[in-house]
């Protein structure tokens, strides 16, 4: 079993033994649930219920709106108490659409309907999988419905990749959930590929997690999927950084994994498709690694929409020192404001992060051009370069040095001796892209506005004109068949929408 | 409870500019103690120095820049940018010699072109340059090496008189102190006519190189590799520049012995070794691509056989370094690596 190694990637701190000795614990009901819409990329779920609605546990509370979305369900049996916006899980703190569910306690499920996936057409299939609400569990949140549909993007599958990796420090939800319930993990991978038919699957799991990697071994036993343990090696679980190391195959840079053949779920994703599948259940929990600086670390299962306060108190509450509180890993986690929003498809690990856990808080040198971070990325981009672009804020320059391949990682941050806080830099670059880009779509959209306008005006001209030559009909008639402003707005918008590559086409294709 | 926020990553490694330019400084330690046993307490005294005068100068211009002194000093990049030049120059020269030197290099090529990380030019070399143009008798003498434990050694004290007052001790010949480099005895015994042969016969000669400099060669390349293996230093550049260097000597070498040096003379004399791995690989003057540290230490090995062979100074690290400098960015933009999933060409 040979391995490719990507470049670059770090050693880091572990920190894996604090959380995962103890089996993963179902965390109590809570009183209250905070439901978010927006649990996925994507377009927000369209809610289907209102307050005062009774929803049992499973119950559908939030519509797939469009090809890229997934459906969001009521994760115990209660009454919805609020359809507003509350604060999220988010970098800026920003509030969102959310349903608010008062918990029963009584746990009743609706109707649970297995489904007999060999005997269902594949998009019948894909069907059940959107409307269960299967997202990327890895922290992508990706919907797995569109990345199950091979369509226009390669003939045949080549490698099936499950992401077992988990090569953040902390982190160590997946880590237990291998442990645990390798069976269910591959009951669920037989489901991907059925649908994906690929010719080889490969389990990437870092060589630091022993005992995953015997469990999945032992469960794959007879069904031709290899378990491949890779080296321990940040950020080998990037899908980009796992498939170079399982296949040498490199995603190009403009396309996806499926131009190459390649297709990579995270192991917990699997798990829950063979929860919507075989038992009819769909994603209202999910292994969340609660760590750091709480007197009990340890992975709880948790109903989606519990507040990340609740799992803290649970796992015997903050230690003295917190300073800050991260969802995700270190590395690529987010800080939060507060502790009170809600678990959400995404939340992996909630890290209370103490002084001696984090970095310093450092003044910046001047770049010393030493290259450690080109030494690093696993993206092979020159991150120095970047960062001077950046800086300069000349972003043509930052795109000609493939800003957009950065995964932002944070290796080159990592290293940097004087401290800058690149990844950073090129977020801001990022953003301030996009928003160009988007102030060009919209002067595009003025400007075909006023075009549309323009020629509205000539012909009324003309037709007045035409109509004063032939001194013909009275002019209450010319006013009727003027046409209307906003009808000519509608139109322009339609001409600039068609030209981007519409969503509805994809689901026509696939419905 | 609420938290302040910061952007990821939240851990970062045990890193700093310090402590790679400490790095620096640890990794000079052996060849500088060789070039004390051969050429006496002047090497010491000019260190020190260097290193004062450095400090202060840094100091100064910070504060006139308005930048945090505490945090700029403690970066140890200026008693690197000292410790470049004062091994590079005569053991006895006069205090004002190396007071020039560093002040062109910490004034002038560091600081005016925009402080750490900006100079386009080695600050060191920059200081060196400038004295060997000003002051050229002054830096072409060098003392004969022998051992500091001798008899004919000068004392510490004689040293400090030597290099503060100009008095050099009356129990000493005047040309029993110092003398010319041994790649200077090569440079101007070859334009008299003579053959290799006949000039290395000559007493400033050892084994392979220069009596006393091959040692400290020795100790630099120790040095210098620690410093490649602990990644302070980007592999690259030393191997571009000794490989270019051998290279080249040998195919002259092989056209005519007698008129051209042999390989292991080049790569042991002068500054070679210690240009390639302490010199040239400064990095925010060098190249900072992986090829393209390959194309500007090869630059360098090519243009110091040049120098050397053909040109008006006998060693040509300082030139060659400074020459490619200029380079670096062009050699950047044409080298720059394939990005991940990009078409292999």
């Amino acid at each position: 079993m040979r391995l490719f190694p990507f470049h670059g990637g770090l050693k880091t701190v572990r920190h894996k033994t604090e959380s995962n000795r103890q089996a993963i614990r179902a965390a109590a009901l809570p009183k209250r649930l905070i439901v978010p819409l927006r649990q996925h990329v994507g377009a927000i779920a369209k809610p289907l219920v209102k307050t005062g609605d009774p929803v049992l546990k499973g119950q559908r509370i939030g519509q797939p709106d469009g090809y890229v979305s997934a459906a969001v369900h009521a994760p115990t049996s209660g009454v919805v108490i609020a359809v507003d916006q509350q604060p999220v899980p988010h970098p800026s703190g920003m509030t969102d659409w959310c349903v608010s569910i008062e918990v029963d306690g009584e746990e009743r499920w609706i109707e649970r309907c297995p489904v007999d996936y060999q005997h269902l057409h594949p998009s019948d299939l894909r069907n059940v999988v959107r409307n269960a609400g299967v997202v990327g569990l890895g922290g992508a949140v990706f919907p797995s419905a569109v990345k199950m549909n091979l369509s226009g993007h390669c003939e045949r599958l080549e490698h099936l990749i499950l992401n077992g990796a988990e090569c953040e420090p902390w982190m160590t939800c997946d880590d237990r959930l291998m442990r645990e319930r390798a069976p269910e993990i591959v009951a669920g991978i037989h489901i991907l590929a059925h649908l994906l038919a690929p010719r080889e699957v490969l389990i990437g799991i870092e060589d630091d997690k022993p005992e995953a990697i015997a469990a999945m071994a032992a469960a794959c036993a007879g069904t031709g999927y290899e378990v491949r343990p890779v080296p321990t090696r940040y950020p080998s679980g990037g899908v980009k950084q796992l498939t170079k190391l399982l296949t040498n195959k490199e995603a190009p840079t403009d396309g996806r994994s499926t131009d190459i053949g390649v297709q990579c779920f995270n192991v917990a994703t699997a798990y829950t498709l063979h929860r919507a599948i075989h038992h009819g259940e769909p994603v209202i929990s999910r292994i969340v690694t609660v760590t750091g600086h709480v007197k009990q670390p340890q992975n709880l299962e948790v109903l989606l929409g519990t507040p990340f306060a609740e799992l803290i108190a649970e796992s015997g509450g903050y230690q003295d020192g917190v300073q800050r509180l991260i969802m995700g890993g270190p590395l690529m986690g987010f800080a939060l404001h507060d502790d009170r929003v809600p678990v959400t498809k995404a939340t992996n690990c909630i890290l209370a992060a103490g002084a001696e856990d984090l970095a310093l808080e450092q003044p910046a040198m001047p770049c010393i051009r030493c290259g450690a971070c080109m030494d690093v990325c696993p993206a092979d981009l020159l991150p120095q370069q970047l960062y001077w672009h950046a800086r300069a804020k000349e972003f043509d320059k930052a795109q000609d040095y493939h800003l957009f391949s950065c995964i932002e990682c944070g290796c080159c941050s990592y290293v940097c001796p004087s401290r800058i806080p690149l990844v950073q830099y090129y977020r801001y670059a990022k953003n301030e892209i996009w928003a160009q880009e988007k102030e060009k779509q919209k002067a595009e959209l003025a400007r075909q506005r006023h075009q549309a306008r323009l020629e509205r005006l000539e012909r009324e001209k003309q037709e007045r004109e035409a109509k004063l030559r032939q001194k013909a009909p009275p002019r209450s008639d010319a006013a009727a068949e003027k046409p209307t402003p906003t009808a000519s707005i509608a139109h322009a918008k339609e001409a600039a929408s068609s030209a981007a590559d519409s969503p509805t086409e994809a689901i026509a294709r696939d419905a | 409870m609420r938290f302040r926020t910061v952007t990821s990553p939240h851990i970062l490694g045990e890193t700093s500019v310090g402590r790679i330019m400490r790095r620096v400084l640890y990794a000079m330690v052996p060849g500088i103690a060789a070039l004390v046993w051969f050429f006496g307490w002047g090497v010491l005294v000019n260190l020190s120095l260097a290193s004062g005068i450095a400090l202060l100068a840094e100091a100064a211009i910070l504060a006139v820049r308005n930048k945090p002194l505490a945090l700029y000093l403690n970066d140890y990049s200026a008693v690197v940018t000292a410790w470049l030049l004062a091994v590079a120059l005569p053991p006895l020269a006069p205090w004002w010699l190396t007071v020039i030197g560093v002040l062109a290099a910490i004034v002038v090529a560091k600081h005016l072109y925009g402080g750490l990380g900006y100079n386009p030019f080695n600050p060191a070399m920059i200081g060196y340059v400038v004295l060997l143009i000003s002051f050229p008798r002054e830096m072409s003498t060098w003392p004969i090496p022998h051992g500091i434990d001798q008899a004919h050694a000068m004392t510490l004290w004689e040293t400090l008189q030597a290099v503060f007052s100009g008095v050099q001790p009356a129990r000493f010949a005047p040309d029993a102190l110092t003398g010319a480099t041994p790649l200077d005895v090569l440079r101007t015994q070859l334009g008299l006519g003579l053959t290799v042969t006949e000039v290395r016969n000559s007493p400033v000669f050892g084994i392979v190189a220069g009596s006393g400099w091959e040692w400290a060669a020795l100790g630099f390349l120790a040095g210098g590799l620690w410093l490649v293996y602990t990644k302070a230093a980007a592999w690259q550049i030393p191997a571009g520049m000794l490989g270019t260097l051998a290279v080249i000597s040998t195919i002259f070498y092989g056209i005519d012995p007698q008129r051209y040096a042999p390989p292991w003379f080049h790569l042991w004399s002068g500054a070679a070794i210690f240009g390639a791995f302490f010199i040239a690989t400064d990095p925010v003057t060098a190249s900072t691509t992986p090829r393209g540290r390959l194309i500007y230490g090869a630059g360098i090995g090519l243009l110091v056989y040049l120098i050397r062979g053909f040109g008006g100074y006998p060693d040509g690290v300082a030139f060659a370094v400074l020459l490619m400098n200029i380079a670096a960015p062009t050699i950047d933009l044409y080298t720059r690596p394939r990005v991940f999933g990009a078409h292999r060409e």
